[in-house]
């Protein structure tokens, strides 16, 4: 799960990691209200979504005066930021953060990620920030200073002033100030179980204040039932209402850009479903794993979110039942069918646990279905299906 | 036996008298796994579906003999399961359990080095050596014996895999559900290696997904030190980067973690590719006549 710039450094005050002061607004007089609250004379307005690459997309400016508050709020309220995380469809800008300015030494970069191969939490940081890492990692990787913290020991002082002295730092109390923050931040990643936290920039300001200029939290969704506080964070505004629905059903959905919907059990075999799909000339409208304790009802709930989208001109239906049961699939399939009164063509395709009985509901009610064999030619007759409703 | 597990194998199921945790053991004894008696904490000295139930895994082990645990814990309690069978000291644990939170993992992993004991999973469908031994949630009937090693991070696509060796009468000699999330027990590499060794298994399928570097790490490893074919199809060619897909660990994040990136590694490490899930079977047909 992610979260808001603003929220993220909420979090990280809590873990006593410095940032700037600044003040959240939803409205053009809220935002100049902030800045005067602010004091000062230098402020950054910045756009609050939960994508990366707001600056170049001309979300993040910098006012010198009220007037300039004012207006870059008016601009960028309302406006809708295209990203490199965003998508084409881009992102409509809801709420501000209005910070107070600072003056700037040094850009660094420190961020915390799950080495997957060692299964360990790893610090990484580097004396180039501001820019993206990924470019950092390719070009100069020997930029980026990491350390792997083994879980029993934890974030250990020597880790904090290698990172230090490794992104170039050599004041004593800088370094005693870096490795101060950098164990806030592991603190903070494990205590709320991020699955990143990433401050790009980590800034070293002319005062000499080690600060984190922005931040990036992004939770694991599997530990969110033992933080009631940072589901709280949650802004439904930037995730797909759709996705949220099913999720409230036990059914994982993404939403795609193609014709061809998709409810298949199990995430690999849906994967793998949209691919073949892919492979034959088709395109996938969605993602869809009804997951192995489906019920019928959830089943239809499926087809009524798939059916949500417009675009959709055939469905495959894919199960290959495990703890599923195939009867279980095709009374959801038949009930779907009849209460949403489907008119686009469905290619059903049944295997394994009661698929005798599955196939045997399918073929007493009287519904248009186009069985399928195996997954190959599931895949070749949807995507001509799916061709005959285009045209 | 294959690998891992035999008719040897005497297994204990950890959440043995919930709903789920009833149903699949009795699923495994039903196959023909020695099942001998589960752990629920408080329900101790109960004899449930007809075998004993204990309080900790160290009384169940010392009572039944098992060598092998199934993990069916909630994902909020499934890691301290886990320890507790590390501190019991039983040579394989196999968590099904899907959802545990990655904190814990990580520190799961660390209680795992040095141990005595191995895990597979969690979030996986479990193990099974065809006509000997099953433990975890597929569907027994698919399999058949035969000389096929499976491995693979998805459920499904693992029964999708093994029904086409069945059909096509090749069968398997064990099939091993390591797992979809980001922070698992056992990897490729570790299950590559003991069907190289495994006189039973002829080839071997893997079966990955998109996220992490595991399956071009076992590419690599192949090529160094594998003798027998390996067929293998990465799931998420079509899948949109930065969205995750179903599983944790499905999720690219930029760099070699594509689908289009590993089919190519695996291809330059000798790794027969599948490009599609349904040519699975096909493939591994060809490998084995050459």
């Amino acid at each position: 799960m992610n979260v808001h710039e603003y929220q993220a450094k909420q979090l990280m005050r809590e873990f006593n990691i410095n940032t700037l002061n600044g003040k959240v607004a939803k409205t053009v007089d809220e935002a100049v209200a902030a800045a005067k609250e602010l004091g000062g004379s230098v402020w950054v307005v910045k756009a609050q979504i939960h994508a990366g690459g707001r600056g170049k997309a001309g979300g993040v400016k910098l006012a010198k005066s009220l007037d300039e508050v004012k207006a870059h709020a008016q601009d960028i309220l309302g406006k809708t930021l295209v990203t490199h995380q965003t998508g084409p469809e881009g992102k409509k800008v809801l709420t501000l953060l209005i910070e107070e300015g600072c003056e700037i030494a040094h850009e660094y970069y420190a961020g915390l990620v799950l080495d997957r191969n060692t299964g360990r939490v790893t610090f990484m940081a580097s004396i180039e920030g501001g820019v993206e890492i990924e470019k950092v990692a390719e070009e100069t990787p020997e930029k980026i200073i990491k350390v792997a913290v083994d879980p029993a020991a934890g974030f250990t002082p020597f880790m904090g002033r290698k990172l230090a002295y490794g992104i170039g730092l050599k004041d004593k109390d800088l370094v005693k100030k870096a490795a101060k923050f950098f164990s806030g931040l592991y603190d903070l990643y494990m205590a709320k179980d991020c699955t990143i936290a990433e401050i790009n920039p980590l800034v070293l300001t002319k005062g000499g204040d080690i600060i984190a200029l922005d931040g990036k939290l992004n939770f694991d969704a599997s530990a969110l039932f033992r933080h009631p506080e940072i589901e709280a964070l949650r802004d439904p505004t930037e995730e797909s209402a759709k996705e949220l629905e099913a999720a409230e059903f036990g059914l994982s959905y993404i939403e795609l850009d193609g014709n061809i919907g998709c409810l298949v059990n199990g995430a690999g075999l849906a994967m793998g479903t949209l691919d073949i799909i892919s492979l034959f000339g088709g395109k996938p409208a969605n993602f869809l794993d009804v997951g192995g304790g489906a019920t019928k009802e959830t089943v239809e709930k499926a087809f009524s979110i798939i059916l949500q989208d417009d675009n959709v001109t055939a469905i495959l239906v894919n199960i290959f039942g495990g703890i599923m049961k195939c009867d279980i699939i095709a009374e959801g399939v038949v009930a779907a069918a009849k209460s949403l009164s489907l008119k686009v063509p469905l290619v059903v395709r049944l295997e394994g646990t009661n698929v005798a009985l599955g196939k045997k509901i399918l073929n007493e009610s009287d519904l248009d279905i186009i069985a399928a064999d195996d997954l190959a030619d599931a895949a070749t007759k949807v995507v001509e299906a799916a061709k005959k409703g285009e045209a | 036996m294959a690998i891992l597990v035999g008719r040897d194998t005497k297994l204990i199921t950890i959440g043995y008298t919930g709903k789920q945790g009833t149903f699949h053991s009795l699923q495994s004894r039903d196959y023909g796994t020695n099942f001998v008696g589960g752990v629920t904490p408080g329900k101790g000295g109960m004899v449930h579906e007809g075998f004993p139930v204990f309080n900790t895994v160290v009384e169940a082990i010392e009572k039944t003999q098992a060598n092998a645990a199934m993990i069916f814990v909630p994902p909020p309690f499934a890691a301290d399961s886990i320890l507790e069978c590390i501190d019991a000291k039983i040579p394989l644990i196999i968590a099904i359990t899907e959802g545990i939170p990655i904190t814990d993992m990580v520190k799961v992993k660390a209680a795992l080095r040095g141990s005595e004991s191995r895990l597979i999973g969690p979030n996986c469908p479990g193990i099974i050596t065809p006509g000997e031994c099953k433990i975890g949630i597929m569907p027994g009937h698919i399999h058949m014996p035969g000389k096929v090693g499976v491995i693979s991070r998805s459920g499904t696509l693992t029964y999708e895999a093994v029904y086409q060796l069945t059909q096509r009468e090749i069968g398997q000699s064990t099939c091993v559900g390591i797992g979809g999330d980001p922070v698992n027990g056992t990897n490729f590499i570790d299950m590559l290696e003991l069907f190289e060794k495994d006189p039973e298994t002829e080839a071997v399928i893997m079966i990955g997904e998109i996220g992490g570097s595991a399956e071009t790490d076992a590419g690599r490893w192949i090529k160094k030190n594998m003798t027998k074919p390996v067929v293998s199809f990465i799931a998420g060619a079509s899948a949109p980067p930065g969205k995750r897909m179903g599983h944790a660990g499905a999720i690219i994040s930029g760099g070699d973690d594509t689908a289009e990136a590993k089919f190519r590694i695996l291809e330059e490490c000798g790794v027969t590719i599948a490009r599609s899930p349904a040519e699975l079977g096909a493939k591994v047909e060809e490998v084995l006549k050459k």
